[in-house]
């Protein structure tokens, strides 16, 4: 991650190149050129193109993969991509706006369904993001001092992680089953807390159950990194403070936090955008049509174009949460920027 | 802006960029004449028993014309994608197998061989076919875009002893029959009707049939969506009340798109299921093909002006040749050998369907009450859906509601002739 140390480890990486020039020239002028000037001057064009070249590969598939799908999709969004054109995009009329407006008019029921899904997807990200960053400082301060078996609880915690998405998540799915699930069998056979056997998958309690999924999902990763952000921390702050009379949650809020601002500023941006944008967990938790309670933003696009045939209101919906995405995180950044600013 | 915030904005662009950026794979066209590449439906109890049941055939096909067939057995979930992602592409399999509802909504693209009397012939000509099961094979007045495989239809399945239990005498024939029955098998936590309420597809085939029964369409004449008509919401009520007001549907069913309402009907949870050719199904299943009678589908007792006399679709599958294959005639000459009387046997025999060409009806494999049933249901009161590029959309959107209906019924929620109507019209106002 990007803390002050790795930062200021690639500021001096220029540095280290140019203290090794001199070996190089040294070994150039026993080669036989007699002065220095006119020895680096072949070298100039190859130095200027070799960082071009080292760049050319990540370049080109930045292309391929970001780039140039991105451009596509905004192209589609602005055609009537229908089951009619799919095969021949160059048949499919040019529409301009029509799709956006189609799908933007909150007063048709489109229009109300996507922002109906806007709303439910807001929510749930700031809350799985809330949670699972809760999670992981929760965790990662506990594990922070070494004691016996501390190995197997930080390997044990990451398992979520490592599991693969949809192995997981459907085992979610077996389990928040009304009649046979395990949940229900806990809480209403077992403990008896419950007298009628909810359902986890349909209905209003069908978002909270996305969201649990999601947390666990998710919060290993927050763990991860704030884990090894803590790792930068030096120990004497932690001394002198105590020493200064600190308690634990003045260690923790005077010590701890403003240290790992720089890791906190990435990782909640990067969760965010993941959760937001989660096409799994919804995916293989509701089998392709979620409960309009659980109806998250990428599958109602999935289901207005996939499902529906219409690729072009699809991706029209798409390029605007991609603007919504991307003015939230300036707008994020522009915020904790000045801050830091301020700060300093 | 500092330039490692720069960078950080770069990762958010692109990360809240992948978002637009989906799109199909497939895989290439078989180049050589030698080859061809085969997509197939899964019709029997797994992806895997598919392979082994296809398998010696395909060999068989490979000794009589040098022609080697590689197959893919792909799951319900994922075929109408794949097979938008192959018509995108213009890559992908050779010959492919589709589900007959979305022959013209397939055919819309223009990425399938249409069969027009000459290629028909090529696979062994017309006449041979069952003529219901080539009604759904493509848009009317147009060539078909497949070609029929194997030929479906809804029956009613009724567990015997169950029924004898409660002193029920034969299958009801009407659905207040089915309704009185349902009450009187809904006790000591068994029900009496299952059904699959999650799952799009299977609720949407409903709609069809009931919306028949009381004299609606779901498309008029000029292809346009007719939703939320009177007689559909009647319908669509209809169906959602088994759960919703006569209690004998568990409000479990609602969250059931994994056939768990065949396996609820095996195992003696449910007394009655309303399902295509699920014999195979509950073999593999351990109940005993003595333990459940099948009936056709029930009728409204006293059906409104204008109500058909339909009690299912024309269900099944076809097969289709894409028009990007490097090798058509290998490709047809492959329809023609799995339409032929010796593998059209075989393999409805082994997937308990009925063979769509009349040619190889008559085998006595197809004598058992189940296959009789679907045989007399196809011939007398079966009826296409409506074969309009929009029937995936249909299915979707109208199967969908219908979820989110049987969900309100299962939580308590009242389900009304408005409440209906409501996800009706909001599910025609999504057709474009």
């Amino acid at each position: 991650m990007l803390s002050p140390t790795t930062a200021t480890d690639s500021e001096r990486t220029p540095m280290a190149t140019s203290t090794t020039a001199p070996d190089a020239d040294r070994r150039e002028s026993r080669a036989g050129s007699p002065a220095r000037g006119p020895a680096r001057r072949p070298r100039g064009p190859r130095r200027s193109l070799l960082p071009y070249l080292l760049l050319a590969p990540a370049v080109v598939l930045e292309l391929a993969i970001h780039v140039i799908p991105m451009v596509v999709g905004v192209w589609m969004s602005l055609l009537e991509l229908t089951q009619f054109h799919i095969r021949d995009w160059s048949t499919a009329p040019f529409v301009g706006w029509e799709n956006y407006r189609a799908t933007l008019d909150l007063n048709s029921a489109a229009g109300k369904e996507l922002l109906h899904s806007f709303w439910i997807t807001l929510a749930y990200s700031l809350l799985s993001v809330g949670f699972a960053w809760l999670l992981g400082i929760s965790a990662a301060v506990v594990l922070q001092r070494p004691f016996r078996g501390r190995a197997i609880l930080r390997a044990l915690f990451l398992t979520p992680y490592a599991l693969p998405v949809y192995a997981a998540v459907i085992t979610w799915s077996f389990l928040l089953q009304r009649d046979t699930g395990l949940v229900n069998h806990v809480l209403v056979d077992q403990l008896g807390l419950l007298g009628e056997r909810p359902f986890w998958l349909i209905g209003d309690n069908s978002f909270w159950s996305l969201l649990v999924v999601s947390v666990w999902r998710n919060w290993p990763f927050a763990f991860l990194c704030l884990m090894a952000g803590l790792q930068n921390v030096p120990g004497e702050l932690y001394e002198a403070a105590a020493i200064d009379g600190a308690g634990f949650w003045r260690r923790l809020r005077s010590v701890t936090l403003p240290m790992l601002r720089p890791v906190n500023l990435v990782l909640l941006l990067v969760l965010f955008l993941w959760t937001f944008n989660d096409f799994n967990t919804p995916f293989v938790l509701f089998g392709g049509s979620a409960p309009e309670q659980a109806d998250l933003i990428s599958i109602h696009i999935y289901r207005s174009s996939f499902k529906t045939w219409d690729f072009g209101s699809g991706s029209a919906m798409s390029v605007a949460l991609l603007l919504f995405l991307l003015v939230v995180s300036a707008a994020y950044l522009l915020i904790t920027n000045r801050r830091r600013d301020d700060h300093a | 802006m500092s330039r490692r915030h720069l960078g950080i904005f770069t990762a958010a662009v692109l990360a809240a960029a992948s978002l637009t950026a989906c799109g199909g794979s497939g895989d290439d066209s078989a180049a050589s004449p030698k080859t061809l590449t085969y997509w197939a439906s899964n019709q029997g109890a797994s992806l895997e028993a598919d392979k082994t049941i296809l398998q010696p055939e395909l060999d068989k096909f490979e000794k009589q014309t040098g022609i080697k067939v590689t197959v893919e057995v792909v799951p319900w979930s994922d075929l109408l994608n794949r097979l938008l992602a192959a018509a995108a592409s213009g890559k992908g399999p050779d010959v492919v197998n589709i589900g007959n509802t979305w022959s013209a909504s397939l055919q819309a693209t223009g990425a399938l061989v249409e069969f027009d009397d000459a290629a028909l012939q090529a696979v062994g000509g017309k006449d041979r076919i069952v003529p219901a099961a080539l009604a759904a094979a493509g848009a009317p007045g147009k060539p078909p875009a497949a070609v029929p495989l194997y030929s479906m239809a809804y029956s009613l399945y009724y567990n015997k002893k169950s029924f004898a239990d409660a002193g029920i005498t034969a299958p009801p024939t009407t659905w207040e029959q089915l309704t009185e029955y349902g009450k009187k098998l809904s006790t000591g936590g068994k029900w009496g009707l299952a059904i699959e309420g999650a799952n799009p597809s299977e609720n949407a085939h409903h709609a069809f049939t009931f919306s028949q029964q009381y004299g609606g369409e779901w498309f008029d004449s000029a292809g346009k969506p007719t939703f939320d008509t009177p007689q559909n919401v009647s319908a669509i009520k209809r169906y959602i009340d088994f759960m919703a007001a006569d209690k004998i549907t568990n409000p479990s069913n609602a969250e059931y798109a994994q056939n768990q309402s065949v396996s609820d009907f095996a195992n003696g949870k449910a007394a009655m299921l309303l399902w295509q050719s699920a014999g195979s199904n509950l073999k593999t299943q351990n109940m005993p093909a003595d333990a459940y009678g099948v009936a056709p589908v029930p009728f409204l007792a006293s059906p409104p002006a204008g109500g058909k006399k339909v009690n299912s679709m024309v269900a099944g599958i076809n097969m289709a040749v894409f028009k990007h294959t490097k090798n058509k005639d290998g490709a047809l000459s492959f329809v023609k050998f799995m339409t032929s009387d010796e593998e059209q046997t075989i393999l409805n025999k082994t997937y308990g369907s009925l063979p769509a060409v009349k040619t190889a009806a008559s085998d006595p494999a197809f004598s058992a009450t189940e296959q009789k049933t679907i045989q007399e249901t196809l011939v007398t009161t079966a009826a296409p859906l409506p074969q309009v590029p929009d029937e995936s959309t249909f299915e979707t959107l109208v199967g969908t509601a219908m979820k989110e209906l049987f969900a309100d019924a299962a939580s308590g929620k009242p389900v009304t002739e408005a409440s209906v109507k409501a996800k009706l019209t909001d599910a025609q106002q999504k057709m474009r």
